[in-house]
């Protein structure tokens, strides 16, 4: 997947997670503000790679907001984030569906 | 290092001064009460001072001297903050404070740290910036954390001594005869400052509302006080209920609370003539509204509820499902006016409360206590103290007293908060052992101490979910993931004495 | 045995906090909204949101319903992402006619080919919210074999109707028969609509107990605090418990003796009567009532 434009999904809510993903030359890069950041930041960061890996995105800026998300809620909004910031609206559930559980 | 009884490490240093905690009430031994040195009051002589910088000067407040706070205004305290810029612009230094308490209120008190003013601090609890100030490093002594029990007995027995006594007076007369139920920022009860009085060398009483001698009712005797000194104001009446919640509406409270009733109401305890004491949470006010539906279905009444006075018990007592309210402290107004015009409704110390080594405090003849806890582990130890990032952001209050004392120990909290796990393998901070704590109730049901056999028993057809400690912990973990530890430096930041004076946990900075 | 549906409670689709927590209340169903809780721009968060809660939490103490939106309107995204996280129910919001259950109906089943999921595997519902939808509720109800049950909703429909609702009810008197009616004759729920008045719980007891006298298997919540009061009207009287435990154990006689007809007191019991009766103790046992 290709990031064309900076996006967003999430919201500030407790339990909630704001993924914002912007165009990078190479890398993947997540700069994470936690509220859980101690014992579940490692966590967080770990979620959102691999989701951003299994969508094929190896050229990212990361700037994660966390209140707390499970990691159900966390792979939710970096997929959603990566779908908005390629401009794809028709999602591929069936690739979604062979990694996400 | 020294190791507890719960296996918690402490440094050498510190288990040589204080001991290390080696069960519920292994330490509890006779021993010397302290006293005060009195100066005597002559006829003709006056109490009343113009202002805070002619009592300090008159208690002759010096260098390397303990001071002493109470903590009944809660959010809403000037005193403190009023004394100590007092303190601090007279050029005092290396000064211990011991206030029952401390509230977001006392920021300030991080600029006092910094100048060298104050240097060591012995409290229940530190809040918001402070807390996480101490959690830093900014203290080279550890602060000292005492639960309201142990404090009466650290005083009682001299381990703290308080050289001088800062106390709010909602109302004072000009020779030191002082209530909490008059006044303009009324507290009620003034239980743990009656404390201070009687054991402090120097007592100063700050008041707003200086009324004509003799000022009754008396909860604190002119015999105990050296000094009157009138301000302006000693605090906002809003803040004292701060923090203390109505009646919830969040659903996941009402089921903990609804599951704790259950568990209350299917015990053994629950007859007429209970005693039961409860927090000032959401949940817990929740526990004495169901609680009360059970009563009256039941026609059971109770003797009387104990601690923290919020108007929830008020209203049992009013409604006379309640006999007696016996109150150390008030979190609302209504409490408060209801201290005042109730003779039901009676006010005692800490050291009546809660001190293990007083001759029998009434947390000994409780049957059931409602607490909370931020996290709890398998070992059913109890953190109340230290944030899921290990900074000092709550209180010890009276958790541990009544858990030990009381005939049935109940913990409240939900299994996970945002993605913060409450029962986990180990706590961070241990401020209750386990050994104390017997039943806790989340929203996906209950576990027992397995040491309370009895209540297994007890509770075998009780209409709650039941699980082990650690099926509560695997189910918060499937949830949360398994929380990574936290990284802790080499500094101690707190130490967290157990009721009797033991250490039982120490803090380090984050 | 029928599937009990006393309290079906909307989960906004956008609110991460709700999707784990709803489970916690007891309600029968758990309906997650993707239609009027969520913002026209938020369609696509909410859809994987709710996809991924259906495929990491286990709902297996509920039954799962998602409120999708019409097909041409993200709809068909909706069915794909949801059928594909196992929901157990598709509500389509808005029915007016046989056809709409139909056009569901036909992309359900091609997604349940396309994964290899097992045709018939997920059921649908109906939410019926208008006039026309009312006046073909019974075309509606018998219009797929997924259908499990037809929902009222009555706020679309009352303003459609001209007017708004009242204390009494009177003015959700036909709908709310009419659909009973469709609903009995297909053989599937019927479920009321949503009491809003949240904080009145009196109301809230007068509604149920009407809606439960009609005949109604449940309603629809829309907060938690509304769940024990419902179910507290929907369990049975002790009277009925023992009578459907006569007629069970009667069953359990009959069926040990190799009889074709079931007996209570020498007195013949047709089968409706006796699934009535299973249904009852299942109500009691989910009511906490004694049932053995």
């Amino acid at each position: 997947m290709q990031i064309k434009h900076a996006a967003s999904a999430g919201t500030l809510e407790s339990s909630d997670i704001t993924i914002t993903l912007k165009p990078a030359d190479n890398g993947v890069t997540i700069a994470l503000d936690s509220s859980v950041e101690k014992q579940f930041g490692r966590q967080i960061k770990a979620q959102i790679e691999a989701a951003l890996k299994a969508l094929d995105i190896t050229a990212v800026a990361v700037e994660a907001t966390d209140k707390g998300a499970l990691d159900c809620t966390i792979k939710a909004r970096t997929i959603a984030a990566a779908y908005r910031a390629a401009d794809v609206q028709d999602y591929d559930w069936e690739e979604i569906n062979s990694w996400i559980n | 290092m020294a190791k507890t009884e719960s296996g918690r490490e402490i440094p050498d240093k510190f288990a040589a001064q204080y001991g290390t905690y080696a069960g519920e009430f292994v330490n509890i031994k006779d021993y010397q009460r302290a006293a005060a040195n009195v100066h005597p009051v002559k006829p003709h002589d006056s109490k009343l001072l113009s202002s805070i910088h002619e009592a300090i000067v008159a208690t002759g407040l010096k260098d390397g001297m303990t001071i002493s706070f109470h903590h009944h205004f809660r959010e809403g305290d000037y005193v403190m903050n009023m004394v100590m810029a007092e303190i601090a612009k007279m050029g005092i230094k290396n000064l211990s404070i011991a206030p029952s308490s401390i509230s977001n209120v006392h920021a300030p008190l991080i600029d006092y740290i910094k100048q060298g003013v104050i240097t060591n601090i012995t409290s229940s609890g530190l809040r918001d910036k402070l807390g996480a100030a101490i959690s830093e490093g900014i203290m080279a002594n550890p602060v000292i954390i005492r639960s309201h029990g142990g404090r009466a007995r650290a005083i009682a027995s001299g381990d703290i001594h308080i050289d001088v006594a800062f106390l709010g007076a909602p109302s004072s007369d000009e020779y030191g005869n002082i209530n909490g139920t008059k006044g303009k920022a009324t507290c009620g009860s003034l239980g743990y400052a009656k404390i201070d009085a009687k054991y402090a060398d120097k007592v100063v009483a700050i008041t707003d509302s200086l009324v004509p001698y003799p000022n009754t009712p008396i909860s604190i005797p002119q015999t105990d006080v050296d000094y009157v000194v009138q301000v302006d104001e000693i605090g906002d009446p809003n803040g004292i209920a701060k923090g203390a919640t109505r009646f919830t509406k969040d659903p996941k409270e009402l089921l903990i609370a609804q599951y704790a009733s259950k568990v209350i109401t299917g015990s053994q305890y629950f007859k007429p003539g209970f005693s039961f004491q409860t927090g000032t949470g959401g949940a817990s006010l929740a526990v004495s509204r169901y609680l009360r539906e059970a009563m009256l279905d039941q026609d059971v009444h109770a003797s009387f509820a104990l601690g923290g006075i919020t108007n929830a018990m008020v209203e049992l007592l009013e409604e006379g499902l309640v006999d007696k309210l016996i109150d150390v402290q008030d979190f609302d107004h209504p409490s408060a006016v209801s201290l005042a015009n109730n003779e039901q409704h009676y006010e005692i110390d800490a050291e009546m409360y809660a001190s293990p080594l007083s001759k029998g405090s009434m947390i000994n003849q409780l049957d059931v206590a409602i607490l909370s806890a931020l996290e709890v582990d398998t070992h059913f130890n109890v953190n109340v103290l230290t944030g899921s990032d290990g900074v000092i952001r709550g209180a010890s209050g009276g958790h541990s007293d009544t858990a030990a004392a009381c005939k049935m120990s109940m913990i409240i909290a939900p299994l996970v908060r945002g993605r913060i796990p409450t029962v986990v393998s180990d706590v961070n901070t241990i401020v209750t052992p386990g050994a104390s704590v017997d039943v806790v109730v989340t929203e996906l049901g209950i576990a027992v101490n397995p040491k309370r056999q009895d209540l297994i028993e007890m509770f075998k057809d009780l209409n709650v979910p039941q699980f082990t400690i650690e099926e509560l912990r695997d189910k918060a973990y499937a949830i949360t993931g398994t929380p990574d530890k936290i990284e802790y430096g080499d500094q101690v930041v707190a130490l967290v004495e157990y009721r009797d004076g033991t250490i039982i946990d120490a803090v380090h900075n984050v | 045995m029928d599937q009990l549906r006393r309290t079906m409670m909307f989960v906004p689709g956008a609110n991460a906090a709700m999707l784990r927590d709803c489970t916690l209340y007891g309600a029968d169903a758990i309906m997650f909204d993707l239609e009027d809780a969520v913002s026209m721009k938020e369609k696509d968060t909410a859809r994987i949101l709710v996809y991924s809660a259906l495929k990491t939490f286990d709902y297996s103490s509920v039954e799962t319903v998602v409120r999708i939106n019409a097909l041409d309107a993200g709809g068909a995204q909706d069915v794909e992402a949801v059928v594909l996280g196992g929901v157990n129910v598709v509500r389509l919001p808005k029915t007016e006619t046989a056809q709409d259950i139909k056009d569901v109906d036909a992309v359900i089943t091609k997604v349940e080919a396309k994964y290899g999921i097992p045709a018939g595997r997920t059921h649908m519902m109906a939410a019926i919210e208008s006039a026309e939808g009312v006046l073909n509720a019974r075309e509606i109800a018998q219009a797929s074999d997924r259908m499990i049950g037809i929902a009222l909703g009555a706020e679309d429909y009352l303003t459609s109707q001209k007017t708004y609702r009242h204390e009494d009810g009177a003015e959700l008197s036909f709908a709310r028969n009419y659909i009973l009616h469709a609903a009995r004759e297909a053989g599937i729920a019927a479920i009321d609509t949503v009491y809003t008045d949240i904080n009145n719980e009196e109301g809230l007891i007068r509604e149920t107990s009407l809606i439960k006298q009609l005949g109604f298997d449940g309603k629809s919540v829309i907060n938690p605090r509304q769940i024990p009061t419902i179910h507290k009207i929907f369990a049975p009287t002790q009277k009925q418990i023992t009578k459907a435990r006569e007629i069970v154990a009667g069953l359990k006689e009959a069926e040990a003796k190799g009889a074709g007809v079931v007996a209570v007191k020498g007195q013949m019991v047709d089968k409706p009567v006796v699934e009535r009766a299973q249904y009852i103790l299942a109500l009691a046992k989910a009511s906490g009532l004694e049932v053995d």
